[in-house]
């Protein structure tokens, strides 16, 4: 089927970077003191921009095929030397591209009020990113992907380091660093493949048998790249100290999407490419992962400062994530794609949650709180659902998309399901003791008074989030319809592989 | 060999040496006060010698002492579009400062002639003599500004320590001369195969060492760090770029065509140099305190991966002319932002003075963001191109663990290129700036811009001339 608007995929991926665009020439025509009307016109564009790509991707959605396991809006143009142009998305990416598309109004609206200066430069930074994350998944070239993935670090470095908390620096330099590092081992790796393969193509290197011998280098510089980025432990503490530090709307892109970029990469490039490498490795993943999801739902359990322990809690849903893809069957990867799509819009409401009251008393401290669901019921129902989405209550995306995974894993090995269910318990524990000592108890802080409840504003950003967190936790179809084809050809490549 | 056709070969060279004796000759007549036109006419006439050395044949000529091919010709475009933009510079820099000195664009020029040698070398007397004249050149121009004691430190360190590379350079060349009877490097290299003599080894490191030194591979870099702080900033964008490629095209010609059969010897050595280099440039721009000391460690860097291409052999010659040419982009552009910065008329010299420049001066910031990550490695820009090339290069020679340990080296110096950023970006602005002078500031404009977009249209047009540029080379 021919595509409604041909290279669909190129406009939804730099829309965001036109918008940008718009706003930097707007920024610089302006005289100096038309500071205000820049201000405005940047939310404005920004909106406005965000909202057509989300349109746009809607579109592609109602034109995607969901029989056709393959790739489909490609473009394909030749670079130079072995790279080329080349786009497309399949069942899986697709949905990576719907979810960025849908977050990024919602971190808009969100930073609406609660940013007051460069407001400009800030709506280029987070236009930017978008470009660069949509890139990363539309992207069918190796080192096409590369440039993404690289090139998002730089505004998100700057979205940290700029508008930030009081250790804004520190954490801009950890984050920066620690992701660059894993990810020149992959530049590496992929200098090496296109050495050998003579193409930097993904879907023709997806077919290409690299050596056995060589397979276990390659996937451990790439894996080095993308447990970095996802987290796993013990590789996650720039994590904590990238989402205190940043702002609201940044955490959200860092939890919603940019965690989602590692296991999107383990399921595009070490699965299908390197399996007996990835078989090999298997047990060891599968143990980080069970550490991941019960040490740092303990860790999560001690902290004082809630973001902090949602970005914890993060870390543990990860390792979910892992689980379900190198458990290398279809439950599992296709469970891993649900979790990652389902925390992205969870993880994203509880940042946004907590965003609602550090715009309001401008601090993190969970002693600080108490008694809030007296002083603003509608934010309380909120968070609740929130909560109760994070630790995966039926009904919820949550759920599924942790039973999903817990099967998969099972089936690999009793073991890691067993002990990963444990942190689905002690993931309740930490969540439900931040619930009541947020919401709960008296009011003994005199100035949590001051403020109302959720504005329309607020209102308005979460509701798409619970409609989509509940629609999925109810008919997870819609996610699985649109996955299944695709992921029941990695995982029969992958199993045809390992098995014979 | 037709000497009409040896002429026409040489004809970038003889334009550049003819017209820098006439324009010696107008300028002495006209005077500092001349120095306007000297710099058009210098202008004029290395453009006219880029010309020539595009549409120029290929072959040899002088028995065999001067080689024209492509990596040659390549290099030598490169090098005066360099040496254009340079002078450009400088005709600035020193109006402003009230020391306008005709010699100035002269010097550029008889420097290009040197460099322009050393790329068409063909026997060690074509190298010491192409070397030498760009070295006393530079040795000049880097004590440029005789009323200032850190310029003439930088000049006399420079030409001290140049000196003794070039006694080490010429001694290993006379060992090689001995022992292989001739100067030509197809001479050397069949005495290399057939009988290969300890002296010839011994001639061939002492001249790697005096190569190493003008490319400031460490350990031979101790030079760079003062020099470039102590000499002019328009000489020092010019010495950070155009000599090392010359240098190093001169040091693959040289190993490549003197000494093939030896490649098991000195890639050993090679790697050695080129791993020593990122290291000591990776960690010793940790500590800087002043921008130029900063981008001598970055350029000490920069030559280790340089050399990984040069390690990579014949395949790594492609790699090695994209690499210098996204490179000295990314220098000229980053030396032009420095110059473009002063405060209450004092230059802009040490990194902290950059604090707080994004709410002062945006356009620049941005420039220098741009580049700055440009040279960080980091994609789309043009530097994460030049990295590209050159690991893909030593990857393709098997050298696979020097890369990764290159690129891990280059996370170490991205530290001291992302505090330049956070500087810009996130402290508080440390009071205006000066107008920026206007050469130099569009110049660097035109560095950023490059990186991005204009290296998406670069690559695909000039990397097909790289990879044609190479073939035959060595041969």
């Amino acid at each position: 089927m021919t595509p409604a608007i041909p290279n669909l995929l190129s406009i939804i991926t730099f829309a965001p970077l036109f918008g940008a665009l718009v706003i930097t020439v707007l920024r610089f025509m302006a005289r100096k003191d038309d500071e205000a009307i820049i201000a405005k016109n940047a939310k404005w564009i920004s909106l406005w921009t965000t909202l057509i790509t989300l349109a746009l991707s809607v579109v592609m959605l109602a034109g995607f095929n969901r029989a056709n396991p393959g790739y489909q809006f490609e473009e394909h143009y030749s670079w130079f030397g072995p790279i080329s142009y080349h786009m497309g998305v399949d069942g899986i990416s697709i949905l990576f591209v719907a979810l960025t598309a849908f977050l990024m109004p919602l971190c808009i609206l969100a930073s609406w009020d609660s940013i007051k200066e460069r407001i400009a430069e800030y709506m280029i930074a987070f236009l930017l990113l978008e470009t660069l994350v949509i890139g990363v998944f539309t992207s069918l070239d190796m080192f096409l992907f590369y440039i993404f993935f690289e090139g998002g670090l730089v505004p998100m470095f700057l979205i940290i380091g700029i508008w930030g908390g009081k250790d804004r620096i520190y954490a801009s330099y950890k984050f920066f660093l620690y992701t660059l590092l894993g990810s020149v081992l992959m530049l590496a790796a992929m200098l090496y493949m296109v050495n050998v393969a003579g193409t930097a193509d993904i879907p023709l290197l997806t077919k290409f048998a690299f050596a056995r011998e060589v397979q276990p280098f390659l996937w451990f510089a790439f894996f080095a790249s993308f447990a970095v980025k996802m987290p796993m432990w013990p590789v996650h503490t720039w994590l904590p100290d990238a989402h205190v530090q940043a702002p609201t709307a940044g955490s959200v892109m860092l939890a919603g999407i940019l965690l989602k970029l590692g296991g999107y990469g383990f399921i595009r490039f070490n699965l299908p490419m390197f399996p007996y490498a990835s078989e090999m490795f298997a047990p060891l993943v599968m143990a980080l992962s069970v550490i991941a999801v019960v040490v740092t739902s303990l860790i999560a359990f001690r902290q004082t400062d809630i973001k902090k322990l949602i970005a914890y809690s993060s870390v543990a849903h990860m390792g979910f994530v892992t689980m379900g893809i190198f458990a290398g069957n279809k439950l599992g990867v296709e469970g891993a794609v649900f979790q990652m799509i389902s925390h992205g819009l969870i993880s994203g409401a509880l940042f946004l949650c907590v965003g609602v009251v550090y715009d309001r008393w401008h601090t993190r401290e969970i002693a600080f709180y108490g008694g809030v669901t007296k002083l603003m019921p509608h934010y309380a129902f909120v968070f609740l659902l929130f909560t109760m989405a994070n630790v995966g209550l039926p009904g919820t995306s949550g759920f599924i998309g942790e039973i999903t995974s817990l099967t998969g894993a099972y089936k690999w090995g009793t073991w890691v399901a067993f002990v990963a269910t444990s942190g689905v318990i002690f993931s309740a524990v930490y969540a439900l003791t931040l619930f009541k000592r947020v919401m709960f108890g008296e009011v003994v802080n005199d100035e949590l008074k001051k403020y109302p409840d959720l504005s329309v504003r607020e209102i308005i950003i979460f509701t798409p989030l619970i409609i989509g967190t509940i629609a999925l936790g109810i008919y997870p179809a819609f996610v699985f319809n649109i996955t299944t084809a695709s992921v029941d050809q990695v995982v029969a490549t992958y199993q045809a592989i390992i098995g014979g | 060999m037709d000497f009409n056709l040896a002429l026409n070969l040489a004809l970038p060279e003889a334009i550049l040496a003819i017209s820098s004796l006439l324009i010696l000759v107008f300028g002495a007549f006209r005077g500092d006060k001349g120095m306007t036109s000297v710099s058009a006419l210098c202008g004029a006439a290395l453009i006219g010698a880029a010309f020539a050395a595009a549409f120029s044949h290929q072959g040899s000529a002088f028995s065999g002492s001067f080689i024209v091919d492509g990596v040659a010709l390549f290099a030598k475009v490169a090098i005066y579009v360099a040496a254009v933009f340079v002078i450009v510079l400088g005709q600035g820099y020193f109006d402003r400062l009230g020391a306008r000195r005709f010699e100035f664009p002269i010097i550029i020029l008889l420097a290009a002639l040197g460099m322009s040698m050393m790329v068409s070398a063909g026997d060690l007397i074509a190298l010491y003599v192409g070397l030498e004249l760009q070295s006393l050149a530079l040795y000049v121009l880097a004590a440029f500004r005789r009323d200032d004691a850190k310029s003439s430190e930088a000049g006399l360190k420079y030409f001290v320590l140049g000196a003794l590379s070039s006694g080490l350079l010429l001694y290993g060349a006379s060992l090689i001369y001995g022992f292989a009877g001739s100067m030509n490097f197809h001479v050397i290299a069949e005495t290399a195969t057939t009988n290969l003599n300890v002296g010839l080894v011994f001639g061939l490191v002492f001249l790697i060492c005096g190569l190493a030194f003008k490319v400031s591979a460490a350990p031979f870099h101790m030079w760079t760090p003062d020099v470039y702080e102590g000499a002019p900033t328009p000489v020092v964008a010019f010495a950070a770029g155009a000599p090392k490629f010359a240098a190093m095209v001169l040091f693959a010609r040289v190993l490549q065509t003197g000494f093939e059969a030896q490649a098991d010897q000195w890639r050993q050595v090679i790697l050695v140099l080129s791993v020593l280099s990122f290291l000591v440039g990776g960690l010793g721009g940790l500590m800087q305190k002043d921008i130029k000391r900063l981008l001598a460690y970055s350029s000490i860097a920069n030559m280790g991966y340089a050399l990984l291409a040069v390690a990579a052999g014949l395949g790594g010659i492609p790699s090695l002319l994209m690499f210098f040419v996204l490179y000295m982009v990314d220098t000229l552009g980053l030396f032009s932002a420095q110059m473009s910065l002063s405060r209450k008329g004092e230059p802009v010299t040490r990194i902290d003075s950059l604090a707080g420049l994004s709410k002062t001066n945006m356009p620049l910031t941005i420039a220098i963001t741009i580049l700055a990550l440009s040279v960080l490695g980091m994609p789309p820009f043009g530097g994460f191109w030049a990295k590209y090339f050159v690991f893909g290069a030593a990857i393709s020679a098997g050298l696979w663990p020097f890369a990764a340990a290159g690129l891990v080296a280059s996370v170490i110096s991205a530290f001291y290129y992302l505090r330049i950023i956070k500087l810009m970006w996130f402290d508080a602005s440390g009071g205006e700036m000066d107008k920026s002078p206007r050469e130099a500031k569009w110049i660097a404009y035109a560095a950023a811009a490059f990186s991005f977009p204009v290296v998406i249209a670069f690559l695909i047009f000039v990397y097909p001339l790289a990879q044609t540029a190479a073939q035959g080379f060595g041969s």
